[in-house]
């Protein structure tokens, strides 16, 4: 038989399909997250916010969007203009590539097939994530040095020294998690705690580490320091106009997408429905309404988080250079340890009884 | 060094506690305030939709009256123009011919009335001077223009919708205020 003959192409079209869909959704929400941003900004410093471009200015990111379009695209002629150019998309696409270990949902059933909502369910998926996520720094230190300004360089140094300090605790909380999962699939962590209890309540502090960490990593207050507009007019993408710009803004948004979706799925369940059993649910009610649920379910997860990080930076200023790093060595990773030492040290117990 | 004044105090720079370290208290509060303004009610009104009520003693840009027949009140005394500040107020005097009656109220009309809204000061001194109840002080602004001409009002922009023709913009215009006997 021909070998392309054995390759299952309805998978590929599936995923295809999968990848175009939750391409399109990551767009969609980050979209709308600006326009939440500025809602959220709005009501808690008693303001209206955008209520002037469709109903409840729902059309604001739709206008915003074709004004960044419209506007000049400036190219400094003292730059690197490759990388330049390739610092925007190099933020673009590390965003857009977190989403494919994600488990969004259970499975689906059509055309007579179990769809998995998963784009690829590698072994590997937490270290995917963070094999892209720090690749992330690369688009703000290309872009910071390519424009050739002093502002934007500092901007791009301080972002990247604080994105690996911060990088380093997250990951030693997820030894601990991993202790406790004992996999680093994370399809296989959310099926633990299907209609269990969730890792939240194992790993409080883990969790809270974890949470700052996702803030550092995604450049939001009060870590924004790589983009402080009252001390490096902007920070990395000062030279940047329209389009690229906007893929910068963009970016950030997709990032704070995919860490919600990242904390929902390793600390609260991911897709699971709470206070409901899904095995019985889905028996009793066919497999594709429990996905659909699941989905929904994962998704008003997300958007609590999503909400929580509006909040946070509409709430606390940012962070002086080194508080930054005292909090990040200081505090952050001898707490994450600690948390790697307790729960290594209660797994044990467990297992062991008292020594 | 001796202070000035009692009121100078030294900055406090005493090293942050274990509890201030954390800073989780303090954001923690900081959280909790802004999350009670979300729920506040928001003193912001959407512009051209709504409007604010203007105080009864507002003087906004000046109309010329006419009379429950709509004839125009107005016989070119010259008193307001005397009496303005601003100096912003001028006048033409005509004399009322055979026929026109229905259109003036005396036999001397103003054929010309102009008031440079760049000059006046909206104090409604114009409004005291008059004896004939002819101009007064509306409820509405003078909108903004591009070019200064713009601003200097004639009789077509002053004079109010005559009452018998368009009652209803003759009330709009007319605005709230109580009637002046003469």
């Amino acid at each position: 038989m021909h070998p392309l003959l054995t390759i299952d192409w309805f998978l590929i079209i599936e995923k295809a399909v999968l990848i175009s869909i939750i391409i399109a959704v990551s767009l969609i929400v980050a979209m709308y997250e600006t326009w939440a941003e500025r809602k959220v900004a709005a009501v808690i410093q008693d303001r209206h916010g955008p209520n002037r471009a469709g109903w409840f200015g729902i059309f604001q990111p739709l206008a915003d969007g074709l004004k960044l379009f419209m506007k000049e695209e400036i190219v400094p002629n003292l730059s690197n203009k490759f990388l330049f150019i390739l610092g925007p998309g190099i933020a673009m696409l590390t965003a857009m590539m977190t989403s494919a270990v994600v488990p969004w949902g259970g499975t689906f059933h059509a055309f007579g097939r179990d769809i998995s909502l998963q784009i690829a369910d590698v072994n590997i998926g937490i270290l995917y994530i963070f094999g892209v996520v720090s690749m992330g720094v690369y688009g703000v230190m290309i872009g910071g040095w390519a424009s050739n300004n002093k502002f934007s360089l500092l901007a791009a140094i301080r972002g990247a020294s604080q994105i690996i300090s911060y990088e380093l605790a997250m990951g030693l909380t997820l030894i601990a998690m991993l202790m406790l999962t004992g996999s680093l699939s994370l399809r296989t962590i959310v099926g633990q705690q299907l209609d269990h209890t969730y890792y939240i309540a194992y790993q409080p502090l883990g969790f809270l580490i974890f949470l700052v960490c996702a803030f550092a990593e995604c450049n939001r207050t009060p870590f924004d320091l790589s983009e402080a507009e009252s001390e490096l007019n902007m920070g990395y993408h000062q030279e940047y106009s329209s389009m690229k710009l906007g893929f910068y803004l963009f970016a950030e948004y997709v990032n704070m997408f995919i860490s919600s979706a990242v904390m929902a799925t390793i600390f609260w369940g991911g897709y699971d429905i709470p206070f409901l059993n899904d095995v019985n649910f889905g028996l009793l009610h066919g497999q594709n309404l429990l996905a659909g649920l699941q989905v929904l379910c994962l998704f008003v997860k997300i958007s609590i988080f999503i909400f929580f990080f509006m909040w946070v930076r509409w709430t606390i200023p940012r962070f002086r250079y080194d508080q930054l790093m005292n909090l990040g060595w200081k505090a952050m990773i001898p707490l994450a340890i600690l948390n790697m030492v307790v729960t290594g040290f209660l797994i044990l117990y467990k297992q062991y009884g008292m020594f | 060094m001796q202070a000035l004044t009692s009121k100078s105090r030294q900055v406090e720079r005493k090293p942050m506690n274990f509890w201030e370290k954390l800073y989780l208290p303090a954001i923690f509060k900081g959280m909790s305030i802004t999350f009670g303004h979300i729920f506040k009610k928001k003193p912001t009104i959407s512009y051209p939709e709504q409007t604010r009520p203007f105080s009864p003693v507002f003087r906004g840009v000046q109309v010329l009256n006419r009379d429950e027949e709509g004839r125009e009140r107005c016989t070119a005394c010259g008193l307001c123009a005397v009496a303005c500040p601003a100096e912003a107020i001028t006048m033409e005097a005509a004399e009322r011919l055979p026929g026109e009656e229905h259109l003036y109220r005396e036999e001397k009309y103003a054929a010309r009335y102009e008031i440079n809204m760049l000059r006046c000061i909206f104090c409604g001194l114009c409004e005291e001077a008059c004896p004939k109840d002819a101009v007064y002080l509306s409820e509405t602004m003078v909108p903004s223009n591009y070019s200064r001409k713009t601003f200097i009002y004639g009789k077509q922009e002053l004079l109010i919708p005559n009452p018998l023709t368009e009652p209803e913009a003759f009330a709009k215009a007319r605005g709230q205020r109580p009637e002046k006997k003469d």
